[in-house]
């Protein structure tokens, strides 16, 4: 690893202000993804900035109706939070499924999200509940953060705050994982929200994306007698030496699949052991 | 150069690093214990784990000057004198090793284990918990019998 200035700022704006003036500097909350693409000297950073040091980001709360995790909120945190599981159980399950449990221990919500990593599971969550991803400038839905490959909306000196995820009717992920990395080879989230299903899929793609088709679909019946016959056209899928583009396209289907049974019978187990 | 100042099984250490030496390059370049060993380049072996404020965590993805004030036991922070910890104690009693590479990582892990799920562990269990530690040489089989046992062992000690 290249050597950078250790930063611990107190508040969010303190943070702000030296991630605004050092276009080079990178705020850190877990660790788990930023520690180990440092050390591969990909790149160099003036300085890290730790948000451990902020009291009060990683708090788990209902609020209007809406659940509400702190960016800083541990992927432990959040899959042993009661509040989570009364209110959207797949969103634990889905944090469950995470990595390892000593990854689980330190990762973040907010440090996965701002990764946008193209095959990490929590922007499919994002995602497939139509959350809202708050900022301490502003708030941005889900459906406009992930840009492209580990690219996102925010902009420099931007910290997420807060994930505010609407409550839906029912909700389930279903996630194809990779043995080695666990990360998803293909993930899908499926929810039934008072506007209609929605369907993000993961891990296919340069970043998480919703699949009309599948939604259309399943906004008539949510079944997975609804889904034969739907063939989705997907733009450019990944291929590499674990799936090639075809396969993904079939396994796509079959976690939609999965996440529909898992939906309408909470108890099947929707991940691969 | 950044001072960090931490307690290492018991014992308050202090010392300047570069601010990107890592938990696990502290604990064996700085204070020479390397009962913690570093397996990989990926944060995907476990060999590294060492317990920061009483929670299981990869010290080769920790940097040392964010543990300033935390406690941090390692694997030789567990025997008491001559008298290995009851989870030391099952690996050698179920041969849980063979090179004894992963085995610190694997103990530490075990031992996040027992305070996150208890000490009644089933093997489905201990072999999903044990997710984050790679072993090379022994096919897990023997090292999850020594962690049931060692869990159970700890309820009586
Ligand atoms: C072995 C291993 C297996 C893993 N498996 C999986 C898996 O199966 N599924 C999965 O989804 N993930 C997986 N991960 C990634 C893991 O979930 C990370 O914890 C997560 O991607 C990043 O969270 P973090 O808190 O560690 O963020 P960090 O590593 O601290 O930061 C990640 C990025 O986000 C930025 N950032 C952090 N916090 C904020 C903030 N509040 N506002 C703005 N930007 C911010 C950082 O600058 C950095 O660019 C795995 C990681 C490892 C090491
Ligand atoms: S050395 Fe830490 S996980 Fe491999
Ligand atoms: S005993 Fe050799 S790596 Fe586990």
């Amino acid at each position: 690893m290249y050597d950078f200035q250790y930063l611990r700022p107190a508040t969010v704006d303190e943070a702000s202000r030296v991630l605004a003036t050092q276009p080079d500097a990178r705020p850190m909350s877990g660790g788990m993804s930023l520690l180990p693409a440092t050390k591969q000297r990909l790149s160099h950073w003036s300085a890290i900035v730790d948000l451990g040091g902020v009291a009060g980001l990683d708090e788990i709360r209902m609020e209007h109706g809406a659940l509400v995790i702190g960016a800083r909120a541990r992927h432990v945190s959040v899959l042993s939070s009661s509040v989570v599981r009364a209110a959207i159980p797949a969103l634990a399950e889905l944090a469950e499924g995470i990595g390892d449990p000593l990854v689980r221990n330190r990762g973040t919500i907010g440090g996965s999200v701002a990764n946008a990593d193209p095959a990490a599971d929590y922007p499919a969550a994002l995602l497939g509940l139509g959350a809202t991803v708050v900022t301490n400038h502003r708030e941005i839905a889900a459906d406009d953060l992930f840009t492209g490959l580990f690219e996102t909306a925010l902009e420099a000196g931007e910290i997420i705050t807060a994930v505010r995820f609407p409550v839906p009717k029912r909700a389930a992920y279903a996630k194809y994982r990779h043995p080695a990395s666990r990360y998803a080879v293909v993930g899908a989230f499926v929810a039934e929200t008072a506007e209609g299903v929605r369907v993000a899929v993961t891990g296919a793609a340069s970043h998480v994306f919703r699949v009309p088709a599948f939604e259309t679909a399943l906004s008539k019946s949510l079944s997975q007698d609804a889904l034969v016959g739907v063939t989705p056209a997907y733009g450019d899928l990944n291929a590499d030496l674990f799936a090639s583009s075809e396969y993904r396209a079939h396994v796509i289907g079959e976690m939609v699949r999965r996440a529909v049974q898992a939906c309408l019978h909470p108890s099947t187990p929707s991940r691969n052991a | 150069m950044p001072l960090v100042t931490m307690t290492v099984n018991g014992t308050a250490v202090s010392a300047e690093v570069e601010a990107r030496t890592l938990l696990a390059e502290f604990l064996r370049n700085d204070l020479e214990m390397t009962g913690t060993h570093v397996g990989c380049d990926t944060t995907q072996c476990g060999c590294c784990t060492v317990h920061l404020d009483g929670v299981g965590v990869k010290s080769c993805t920790v940097l040392a000057v964010a543990c300033q004030g935390a406690q941090v036991l390692t694997i030789e922070g567990l025997a008491t004198g001559d008298a290995l910890h009851p989870m030391q104690a099952a690996f050698r009693e179920h041969h849980g090793l063979q090179c004894g590479f992963c085995t610190p990582g694997m103990i530490m892990s075990a031992l996040d284990m027992v305070r996150r799920k208890g000490h009644d562990l089933d093997e489905r269990l201990v072999r999903h918990e044990l997710e984050g530690n790679i072993c090379r040489c022994t096919g897990y089989h023997n090292i999850v019998k020594a962690i049931q046992a060692g869990a159970s062992a700890m309820k009586g000690a």
